[in-house]
């Protein structure tokens, strides 16, 4: 257990003259991470409320999605930049649990945490989930190259993309929901020590505030699951009706594709 | 405790158990022992010399580890090299007096309020168990007392900015982990030291480095 050398001899870390930038600073990293977190977080608080305007009809949400797509090449220059803060949460992230790996090489054998919540400790591994889970929801909602009914879609009565129709089809999938349900869930749990560390690792915690910002950080975090959970939810429930218009549904499409299609009129499908 | 288990080993021939300890009255820092799993053991803010037996059942199976933390090298034992917080205080944990006249006492008016959160930082006793029961071998909950303990004094404020780069580098350079905000530190503090005090040194790192960014 002891190492036969005496400290003295060890090579000793010099007394560091130069400042280190502020980039590769242990608290530069920290409060990149957290600024980065907070970009990630108002897009995921602008997307619940995005998802929400649904429980408002076909209209509101197609109008909604047609007006952001409508920005053009705004749209790109906000995706470059949310997936550029992405992108580095991601990878500072996995610097930082490198480095802080290195830093306790070895653990307890008596394993014990007194305050440590769970959510605190298992960041990198809700984080990595969440990216799983980002990759699957892209391709299946803005790609939408996993699911082939999508492409099928009709336009709406004014002409738009039916996101809602869209939205309904994919979750009637419960193995899609349960995994979406599942992965909010965590992300919101990520979040629940994420947003108390982001004022933390910004310096805006005092010891009367602090209590207070853990409970915002879990209350906030409970809002936006109960927020983006309600869509796939109400889909599974059927409380959101497919609109009887130009949808076909599974049954619809496999005869479509399977067997002759001259009899299958647009307006065969809509029935549940 | 340990006391009496090295007088039955030194009756035996065998080695004794080497632990640190000086004043044994809970107010140097020296004890360094991790008391199944928890630094300074179970009762909270108390260190491990003031840990008394009775915090434990008859029969208990008692599991004593040494401070873990790469800047932490074990020397020998539960006995490990602490020096890193030497070279982090010599960095910038101090304020320059010059030479002169002696300073009338109470020329320079202190808050009370301000004095007193200065007393909460500088009650760390530096005995590292805050790096110890870091799950990233952390020393922002020392670093953090340290910087705090001098930027809430009006004395500190000449060299404010010049020592929250330089103890934080030094930290850095020491092999000390990052903080994931756990708060465990402030659970295991023997002094209280609270997690705010880590905050106050982000505030004191992000406002220096902006100064000195030309």
């Amino acid at each position: 257990m002891a190492s036969t050398q005496t400290p003295t001899t060890k090579k000793q870390p010099q007394q560091n003259q130069s400042s280190t930038p502020f980039t590769s600073a242990s608290i530069g990293k920290k409060v990149l991470m957290a600024f980065s977190g907070i970009v990630s977080f108002g897009f995921v608080l602008g997307h619940m409320l995005g998802n929400l305007q649904i429980f408002l009809g076909q209209e509101q949400i197609n109008a909604y999605a047609h007006s952001l797509h409508a920005l053009g090449a705004g749209i790109w220059v906000i995706r470059i930049v949310l997936l550029f803060f992405f992108v580095l949460h991601i990878f500072l992230g996995v610097k930082l649990k490198a480095e802080n790996l290195r830093a306790k090489p070895v653990g307890y054998k008596f394993n014990e945490t007194v305050k440590a919540s769970l959510s605190s400790r298992t960041m990198i591994w809700t984080g990595v989930t969440i990216l799983a889970f980002f990759i699957f929801h892209i391709l299946h909602y803005t790609a939408r190259i996993t699911d082939p009914r999508f492409l099928q879609l009709s336009l709406d009565l004014a002409g738009r993309f039916d996101v809602y129709s869209m939205v309904i089809l994919g979750f009637e999938s419960p193995l899609i929901s349960g995994f979406y349900i599942l992965a909010v869930g965590l992300l919101c749990f990520h979040l629940s020590h994420g947003l108390y560390s982001m004022f933390q690792s910004l310096g805006l915690t005092t010891k009367s505030t602090s209590k207070m910002l853990h409970k915002f950080a879990h209350l906030v975090a409970l809002v936006l699951f109960l927020g983006f959970a309600a869509v796939p939810v109400a889909v599974l429930a059927n409380q959101l009706p497919l609109p009887n218009s130009e949808i076909p549904t599974e049954e619809a499409l496999d005869t479509l594709t399977t067997e002759s299609p001259n009899q299958i009129s647009t307006d065969s499908g809509g029935v549940r | 405790m340990l006391d009496i288990v090295n007088e039955e080993l030194a009756k035996t021939d065998i080695e004794p158990i080497h632990f640190d300890h000086d004043c044994r009255e809970g107010i140097c820092g020296m004890c360094s022992l991790v008391i199944n799993g928890v630094p300074h053991g179970p009762q909270a803010a108390t260190t491990a010399c003031q840990l008394h037996m009775r915090s434990f059942k008859d029969g208990d199976a008692i599991y004593i580890e040494p401070f873990r933390a790469r800047a932490f090298p074990v020397i020998k034992d539960t006995i490990v090299d602490r020096s890193a917080f030497d070279r982090i205080m010599q960095a910038g944990g101090f304020v320059s007096v010059n030479t002169g006249g002696t300073p009338d006492a109470n020329a320079i008016a202190i808050p009370k309020t301000a004095s007193e959160s200065a007393m909460d930082s500088a009650a760390c006793i530096g005995c590292g168990a805050c790096v110890a029961a870091c799950k990233n071998g952390s020393a922002m909950l020392f670093v953090g007392a340290k910087v705090s303990q001098f930027a809430d004094l009006p004395q500190g404020q000449p060299e404010k900015t010049a020592r929250a780069k330089a103890m934080v580098a030094q930290m850095d350079t020491e092999g000390f982990g990052n903080c994931s905000n756990y708060s465990e530190c402030e659970a295991v503090c023997p002094k209280d030291i609270k997690v705010s005090v880590i905050a106050k040194m982000n505030r004191e790192y992000l406002s220096a480095t902006v100064k000195t960014l030309s």
